[in-house]
């Protein structure tokens, strides 16, 4: 009846597993029975979590990640504090338990942390930069949010009821195979991935369609705003790569469900063509979570110099020297395969060469402040520590695509500094800038710039302690993975690390403590025109919050810099354009498709890692059902009527004309100081 | 987001008119952007064009899946353990058979087409049954083929080469499982709403899925079959 399920899949016998699932599942019924009590479920149902708005989904995206990254950090505690103590000692954490938490680590900062995170704000962001009201398909975006989401619920899942994968981030075979690890871990990822993987593949052809279909007019390719670009790159990569890695789990499902021989060690099987084709998938999404991140940069670098993006094209050629080539490097993730002098030659060139289209980045936007006035508002330090970081992170990786050198690093603790430092002083960096900069976009304030500033020292400098000693230890033979170590000596780098990831805890309390400030004192922190750091791209010309259909009348692009023109025009005449013509908008109607979706794809995942064969075929029939009764609606849309169009946009617009006001009274005043 | 619903019919008739001769190029006489084209200058696309995009890459996506397990094909195709080996399992009529059907298949989906084009809803629903039939003719003679092996002891376990084999044609017939699917709720819902225009759009996806298994069927009975009958 429930398969492999029984009480024995309860961690009763470990505190930690047992008190962590207490603590959580106390956190999330207060959570439910709160919402309930205040009544607050038809607006959640409404307005978000049936939403096909595309500013909805991506603050839904960026909730899912914020919280990830917070579970992932906390296994980053742990495993820093085992490490810490268990020097010729056993430490706190067995190791089948280690083991499961740095799989899970790197499992949910990848896949549920970094990767909703850019999704969301690529959601977020591209249709208004655009000038467009939504994504080409508003309601698969729906459903990708919630398919991610049931991954996320899975592998969580997972910490109460079974156990985790002990194979690291990718379940490398042999040891994945059934044989090594019978249990449900690797199921647990398998399903979890699969799942959240077909959730990402349709939002890279969401995005990809959109980017090249639906632009407003006179927005030609290249007047698209660089993190457009970025996100465009990055979809193109979902769409070639996840396909891989959906293929190279279901060839793994395929040798522990059926016995099949893709990845085993008998009857012919091949586990290097498990790391040539998972790697295939996993270089391209190192790239997936970078491009938009250097986008986000670019925005900022642009925007808080005063000066437009210095070699936009150089940029855009960049961006896609780097997504085409990015599909080339994957071998050297395992130059140690024995794959010939030759082959590795020729992978260790064409990742060396991949840096000079970031080296190309990295001087556009350092040319890009050079003159401008410079604003050292909170998303411009992030963006100054990324460059800082990252180009350190860049040269450790240069050096590890030296294959030579590779052998001597493969697998090292220098290769975790290493990634870390691109990954975090990349991704994570320009995630916190962008979600920063573009908040006052989703919510109508700023956030507070003093805990603002106080987060990003404390993690800059703590993400410096906690990995500066990790390459030291990497280059004195520290392999990664280490459950506990022998060598003493090791003992004040390892402890130096801890005191990083303490240092980065609080900075991890000073951007909780920021949101709650901001959130208190938003009255004084309120955006009243819609422009707050005095942005140059569509975003900014909508109000703030934008309203759900985005622009009353799609704009007309004239140029690069859309929204800089427009506003200059204004500036210089005192006046904004004549009133446009309002006329009614059609907008997609609220469905809660994805949600039943996710809803099925996480009974049947969950009866699949379990083999609890019946759930799962009523979770396929049942998803079936769903899809037809969702086919046979007739009406996809509802019309906004013009009044209401109206109404909302003269808002806008006086909100702007007092703007210009002020703008005018205060030169006068200026000009009245110099002349007396 | 307005719409002009033309067919591709009519869309054919427009280039006539704007290249008689079928040079391949219409010169761009006027430099003024096409509405509904979805470029820069015009504004977003029509759905038709989106719908009908988007439904394109999704199968460039799905294409790539295929291509990760034809390369496990190749990786693997020589790793029998001793087992049998491509030529020992291949029977070239029954694929020649099941090649027939899918590719006949394929041609009476246009035909479903040009009716739909026509805006003729019977015809439409015979092609559409007949395809169907074809589809299904194709299904049955795979899986006698997979029960046949397996009646012999050739089945995925046994070898490397046998995974790889199984799960490409497999993954294939899988396909076209959820294309019959596809079709049956199709037909239904062609008979109960008629040629609205989301029914359209999703009539269009349908070919396009239905042809693109069939070019994939090219791939798989070239490599695996034809291949493997001369190794």
């Amino acid at each position: 009846m429930f398969g492999k399920l029984s009480w024995s899949a309860i961690p009763l016998s470990e505190p930690i597993p047992l008190i962590t699932s207490i603590v959580v599942l106390l956190a999330l019924f207060g959570t439910l029975a709160l919402i309930t009590v205040k009544g607050w479920w038809p607006y959640l149902w409404q307005e978000w979590i049936t939403s096909v708005d595309h500013k909805r989904i991506g603050v839904m995206y960026c909730v899912l990640g914020l919280m990830m990254l917070i579970r992932g950090f906390s296994d980053a505690i742990l495993m820093r504090t085992q490490q810490a103590v268990a020097i010729n000692a056993p430490g706190y954490l067995p190791p089948e338990h280690y083991d499961q938490i740095f799989s899970a680590h790197g499992t949910i900062m990848i896949f549920f942390g970094a990767m909703p995170l850019i999704i969301g704000v690529i959601n977020f962001v591209v249709p208004l930069q655009l000038g467009v009201r939504d994504v080409a398909f508003p309601t698969f975006n729906n459903v990708s949010f919630w398919l991610t989401a049931s991954g996320a619920l899975l592998v969580n899942v997972s910490l109460f009821i079974g156990e985790f994968a002990r194979t690291g981030w990718l379940p490398y075979p042999p040891l994945s195979e059934a044989t090594y690890s019978p249990g449900v871990g690797v199921d647990y990822y398998l399903w979890a991935i699969q799942i959240s993987g077909i959730g990402t593949l349709i939002t890279g052809i969401n995005f990809v369609t959109t980017i090249l279909k639906m632009r407003c007019p006179g927005m030609t390719y290249l007047r698209m705003p660089m993190f457009t670009w970025t996100a465009f790159a990055a979809s193109l990569l979902i769409v070639a790569v996840f396909p891989i890695l959906t293929a190279t789990l279901a060839m793994l499902s395929l040798d522990r469900y059926f016995g099949f021989h893709f990845f085993t060690n008998d009857r012919g099987g091949n586990a290097m063509m498990f790391m040539n084709l998972i790697w295939a998938w996993g270089h391209p999404e190192v790239y997936i979570l970078v491009l938009p991140a250097f986008g986000i940069f670019s925005e900022i670098f642009s925007t808080f110099s005063g000066k437009p993006l210095f070699g936009y094209r150089s940029m855009v050629a960049a961006t896609l020297f780097i997504c085409v080539v990015s599909l080339m490097v994957w071998l050297h993730h395992f130059f140690t395969m024995g794959a010939g002098a030759a082959v590795n030659t020729a992978f260790g060139i064409s990742t060396s060469v991949i840096a000079v289209g970031t080296g190309v980045k990295v001087f556009n936007w350092i040319f890009t402040m050079y003159g401008g006035r410079v604003r050292m508002s909170v998303p411009m330090l992030w963006s100054l520590g990324f460059i800082f970081t990252f180009v350190i992170g860049g040269m450790t990786g240069v050096l590890l695509a030296v294959p030579p050198a590779d052998f001597l690093t493969h697998n090292s603790m220098f290769l975790v500094a290493h990634f870390h430092n691109v990954i975090v002083g990349g991704v994570i960096f320009g995630l916190f800038a962008g979600l920063i900069y573009w908040f006052p976009k989703a919510f109508g304030f700023r956030l507070h710039e003093g805990w603002g500033k106080a987060a990003f020292w404390f993690a800059f400098f703590g993400f410096w302690v906690t990995f500066a000693p990790l390459y030291v230890l990497g280059l004195e033979g520290m392999t990664r993975r280490l459950q506990h170590v022998n060598i003493p000596e090791w003992r004040p780098w390892l402890l130096i690390s801890l005191f990083g990831v303490a240092l980065i805890a609080i900075s991890v309390a000073c951007q909780i403590t920021q949101l709650v400030v901001s959130i208190r004192d938003r009255d004084k922190l309120r955006d009243d025109t819609g422009d707050p750091w005095d942005g140059r791209s569509l975003e900014w010309a909508t109000p703030s919050p934008a309203p759900f259909f985005n622009f009353a009348v799609l704009p007309s692009v004239e140029g690069e810099d859309a929204y800089w023109r427009i506003k200059e025009k204004a500036i210089e005449t005192q006046r904004l354009g004549p009133e446009p013509h309002y006329e009614p908008i059609d907008m997609p109607l609220n469905s809660p498709v994805g949600f039943f979706t996710a809803f099925f794809a996480s009974a049947t995942g969950f009866a699949l890692i379990w083999h609890i064969w019946w759930l799962a075929w009523a979770g396929i029939v049942g998803a079936f059902i769903g899809f037809v009764i969702f086919a046979w609606r007739d009406v996809h849309e509802y019309e906004v009527p013009a009044e209401k169009v109206a109404v909302i946009d003269r808002a806008r617009r006086a909100a702007r004309q007092a703007a210009l006001a002020r703008m005018e009274a205060r030169r006068e005043a200026l000009d009245g100081g110099v002349a007396s | 987001m307005s719409d002009t619903t033309y067919t591709t019919s009519r869309e054919a008739l427009r280039r006539r008119q704007q290249d008689p001769h079928r040079v391949g190029h219409t010169g761009h006489p006027k430099n003024e952007p096409v509405p509904g084209t979805g470029q820069g200058a015009s504004g977003p696309a029509t759905k038709r064009i989106i719908v009908g995009y988007g439904f394109w890459v999704f199968l460039l996506s799905d294409i790539v899946i295929f291509s990760a397990f034809f390369a496990a094909y190749a990786v693997l195709q020589g790793q029998t353990a001793g087992g049998p080996g491509a030529r020992d399992i291949v029977e070239l009529p029954r694929t020649a058979w099941e090649t027939g059907a899918l590719l006949l298949s394929s041609f009476t989906c246009g035909l479903s087409f040009a009716a739909t084009n026509a805006r003729n809803k019977l015809w439409t629903q015979v092609f559409f049954v007949v395809t169907g039939l074809l589809g299904l003719v194709f299904l049955g003679l795979e899986l006698q083929e997979f029960l046949s092996l397996a009646a012999r002891g050739v089945t995925p376990q046994r070898s490397a080469f046998l995974s790889a084999f199984f799960a490409v044609v497999g993954l294939h017939g899988l396909h076209v499982t959820v294309g019959l699917l596809w079709l049956g709720t199709m037909v239904a819902q062609l008979q109960v709403k008629g040629f609205r225009r989301e029914i359209v759009h999703r009539i269009i996806c349908f070919n396009l899925f239905w042809h693109a298994l069939d070019i994939v069927w090219v791939g798989l009975f070239s490599v695996v079959y034809l291949l493997g009958a001369v190794r």
